[in-house]
């Protein structure tokens, strides 16, 4: 029965039973990854008021207590307006910044590409601040143009890094093809290209979504007002209280997200099988 | 062939055009980035050298070396940071290597198991160590009952709730690259070793091990850096007794309107970030680790 432990399991001829410890320390690191966030789930249907698991009795009043909450709304209805905007606006921006980057091969590309990159190093508390500075300045502080500007830099070096990598393993002289063949470059574009890195572009629109959806710290600073964003306000709340409406908020998060990530997986599968 | 050197240098203009019409493209985007992020963190900068008195002077950096607490924030920041990385690469790296190791199939199921908190929102995922780690949380109720300890344990609002939050954070930034860089690694070199008689250890070590080390170098700057940024989960999971560099900006800010103090710290906190990077940058391709991650 436990032969199999005998048995080589790599190229090194390592038996299974010589690394049984990495088999249970894998387990139960993926469990841990998973469970934390799972959890949550269960204990937002608790009746009580404390949060229990399992739960003693089964309730949905957390989730009509948020259903009913007009500020738990306006928030909800904040952040899926902005998340949407910077998807609608850093996809478009951030695919032609993209192609421009790879089809032109001037010499200062790679500033671009690298100041492009930069919100993505830049500590986003700084970038919070200083947009929060810009917008006083230009007046769109807790506006949702702001936000979503806002989001929409913090988005466009995934677009940027996901399209750009698909055009580097896309053939521009099909491009060249169409063009020759009398093609405007936008039209070679818009019916060569663009077909066929439409799974990177409809990646890159989701993790722009996901981006200003699940954004925090900006969102603490510049939106607020008519405009709270949902993570805003559950962060004011967590300081204070951890009561079970924010497990119903998770839970429903936590559905939102699932479904992007498997739009994106079915999407990116697809491009696996070509 | 003559009249093709006639048009020669019409033909070079015309592309040098086209190329910057090309180039303009990106345009947008660009002018985005310096409105919304360049110029204001420079405008930071500027004000970072402002004194309480509108007048240009050095306080707002001389305060961060005489202060002691102001110190302090940064070497609690930076131990935060190395320790974080230095757990995720415990964890994440075995974890990743078992994950090569397997089947395609089976890889992509376990890789679930990283994807779905990587795409899960970070608030929710530090509400629910929050809740896991709190006095009457399940941690304790179940270490309690299994006898591992008797009185609750404080876990959370401390450094230990802060560690275990960002760790699980970070997690899928290490592994990602890791398991990238080693599925790439050809299979035929530890055949060869163990055939020229390494034992599996010598083998993993000597040829496995080096191999992977770019993702790995990748995956724990990643890591460092951010943490090195990180204020959501610290706030929450420290509660108020943890304070890293990105906390004290923000209350500099909330609580004390201190433009001078706060941009000064987030120039320090800047310049670090780029001196990693930098000294990164020196030993490996950082375009590559920008796509590392996907």
């Amino acid at each position: 029965m436990f032969g199999w432990l005998r048995k080589p399991a790599s190229e090194t001829q390592v038996t299974h039973g010589q690394r049984l410890w990495l088999y249970v320390f894998a387990a139960i690191t993926m469990l841990l990854l998973v469970t934390p966030t799972l959890i949550v789930i269960p204990m937002s249907f608790s009746e009580s008021q404390y949060l229990e698991f399992p739960p003693k009795n089964w309730s949905t009043r957390w989730y009509e207590h948020y259903f009913s909450s007009p500020e738990w709304m306006l928030a909800t209805v904040t952040s899926l307006k902005a998340a949407f905007l910077t998807m609608l606006v850093a996809t478009p921006i951030g695919v032609v910044a993209a192609y421009g980057l790879h089809a032109s091969k001037v010499k200062f590309i790679r500033i671009a590409f690298v100041l492009l990159i930069t919100p993505m190093m830049v500590p986003v508390v700084l970038v919070a601040i200083g947009a929060f500075y810009a917008y006083v300045k230009l007046g769109i502080l807790y506006t949702l143009t702001g936000l979503v500007l806002a989001h929409t830099i913090l988005a466009l070096p995934l677009v940027l890094i996901v399209t750009g990598s698909a055009l580097k393993s896309y053939d521009m002289n099909q491009e060249l093809a169409a063009r020759s063949l009398g093609a405007p470059r936008w039209k070679a574009f818009l019916t060569i290209t663009l077909p066929q890195i439409r799974f990177a572009v409809v990646t890159s629109a989701l993790l722009s979504f996901l981006t200003s959806f699940d954004e925090v710290v900006i969102a603490m600073f510049i939106s607020g007002g008519d405009n709270p964003t949902l993570t805003r306000n559950m962060f004011n709340a967590l300081r204070d209280q951890i009561d079970p409406t924010i497990a119903s908020i998770s839970t429903i998060m936590i559905v939102v997200t699932s479904i992007m990530m498997v739009l994106a997986q079915v999407f990116g599968r697809s491009k696996a099988d070509k | 062939m003559a009249s093709a050197f006639i048009y020669a240098d019409g033909l070079r203009r015309d592309e040098r055009l086209e190329r910057l019409k090309l180039f303009g493209l990106s345009s947008p985007a660009i002018l985005l980035v310096l409105v919304i992020l360049v110029i204001p963190v420079g405008w930071l900068f500027f004000v970072s050298f402002i004194g309480a008195d509108g007048q240009f002077s050095m306080e707002n950096y001389e305060r961060m070396i005489t202060r002691k607490s102001y110190f302090r924030i940064f070497i609690t920041t930076f131990k935060i940071s190395l320790f974080a990385t230095a757990l995720c690469i415990l964890i994440g790296y075995p974890l990743a290597y078992f994950m090569s190791q397997l089947p395609n199939r089976i890889a992509n199921l376990c890789m679930i198991t990283v994807l779905l908190p990587f795409w899960t929102s970070l608030l929710v995922r530090t509400y629910a160590w929050l809740v896991l780690l709190q006095k009457r949380g399940l941690v304790n109720d179940w270490a309690i009952s299994l006898g591992l300890w008797d009185e609750p344990i404080k876990m959370v609002h401390n450094m230990t709730g802060t560690l275990i939050g960002m760790v699980h954070i970070m997690l899928p930034f290490l592994i990602l690259p890791v398991y990238s860089a080693m599925k790439q690694i050809d299979r035929d070199l530890l055949k060869a070793a163990s055939n020229l008689g390494a034992s599996p250890r010598r083998a993993f070590w000597t040829v496995f091990f080096p191999l992977s080390t770019p993702g790995l170098f990748a995956g724990a700057l990643m890591v460092f850096v951010l943490c090195l940024g990180f204020f959501v989960t610290p706030a929450v999971l420290g509660g108020g007794k943890v304070i890293m560099v990105s906390m004290k900006i923000v209350s500099n800010i909330e609580l004390f309107v201190n433009w001078g103090a706060a941009s000064a710290l987030g120039v320090v906190l800047l310049t670090l970030t780029v001196f990693v990077l930098w000294i990164a940058s020196r030993f490996l391709n950082l375009e590559n680790i920008a796509g590392g991650g996907h």
